[in-house]
């Protein structure tokens, strides 16, 4: 299997560009205007941001009419996931992670 | 496509897999194939009209359009609550001239703002599909779906997590 993995990881590695997944994860289908609304960044950064992340295949685009809509593509991270988790550890993960989610009082 | 995303949640998976089309259709449309990654075997004729049906799972729904190897669309419906109708459309492209590889895409809409199945599919797609790519690339199931019983894209997975 091809291990293109390496894009992931480094489209992850940025502060900026998981603000820009965490804001397509609460919703989906924003263009670049919208995208850009939200965060102290220029247009051209926000576009480089994006390039970078639909590169890793983080973001998937649909157009509809003439405007690109982003959305966020979470099948490399779910193959992150199931390479190393495996099927018997993922509800005690998921209960230790609300826990901790809990115990910080961060709600998503 | 006559959706209104602004309106209606809507889910869009990209996942890029080294294979052919056909191999990827048919791991789309073959009960054997689809039980490997997904632990569900999908059934039908996948002629439009015809109703699609999955062992394992609840779910079902209605073939909307059917041209294999490239393009397949089929409603999805909850078995307990019939108005909860939504639709699934996979696309099947080839990239450019790099040979072998596949861009297979999966759009969900038509999601009812109402109900929780918007939460339940967006947790189940991105691994039933990451499982399709490893089964597809080094033809063995990843083991972390099988064995999740009756579900069908996270169904059961977020009733874990509640």
């Amino acid at each position: 299997m091809t291990d293109n993995l390496d894009t992931v990881f480094k489209a992850l590695a940025d502060a900026s560009r998981r603000a820009l997944l965490d804001r397509l994860r609460a919703k989906g289908g924003l263009t670049l205007g919208e995208l850009c609304e939200h965060h102290d960044m220029s247009r051209q950064a926000v576009t480089k941001h994006l390039a970078i992340l639909e590169a890793a295949n983080l973001v998937a685009t649909v157009w509809r009419g003439r405007e690109k809509l982003h959305y966020l593509n979470p099948v490399p991270i779910a193959e992150i996931h199931t390479r190393w988790v495996s099927k018997f550890e993922r509800t005690r993960l998921t209960a230790l992670n609300n826990l901790k989610q809990a115990l910080e009082k961060k709600n998503d | 496509m006559t959706s209104q995303p602004m309106t209606k949640p809507t889910f869009t998976y990209v996942t890029y897999i080294k294979s052919t089309p056909e191999q990827v259709w048919d791991a789309l449309t073959n009960p054997e194939f689809t039980r490997q990654y997904w632990d569900v075997e999908m059934q039908s004729d996948w002629k439009v009209g015809s109703p699609w049906s999955a062992k394992g799972s609840p779910m079902s729904g209605k073939i909307l359009e059917s041209n294999p190897p490239h393009r397949l669309v089929y409603t999805w419906m909850m078995p307990d609550d019939p108005t909860d109708v939504s639709r699934v459309s996979f696309d099947i492209e080839t990239i450019g001239d790099i040979a072998d590889m596949v861009c297979l895409k999966v759009l969900h809409d038509e999601l009812r703002a109402d109900t929780d199945m918007a939460s339940k599919i967006s947790d189940g797609w991105p691994r039933v599909l990451s499982s399709l790519k490893t089964l597809l690339e080094t033809g063995a199931p990843m083991n972390s779906w099988a064995g999740i019983k009756r579900s069908c894209a996270g169904v059961s997975a977020c009733e874990e997590v509640a």
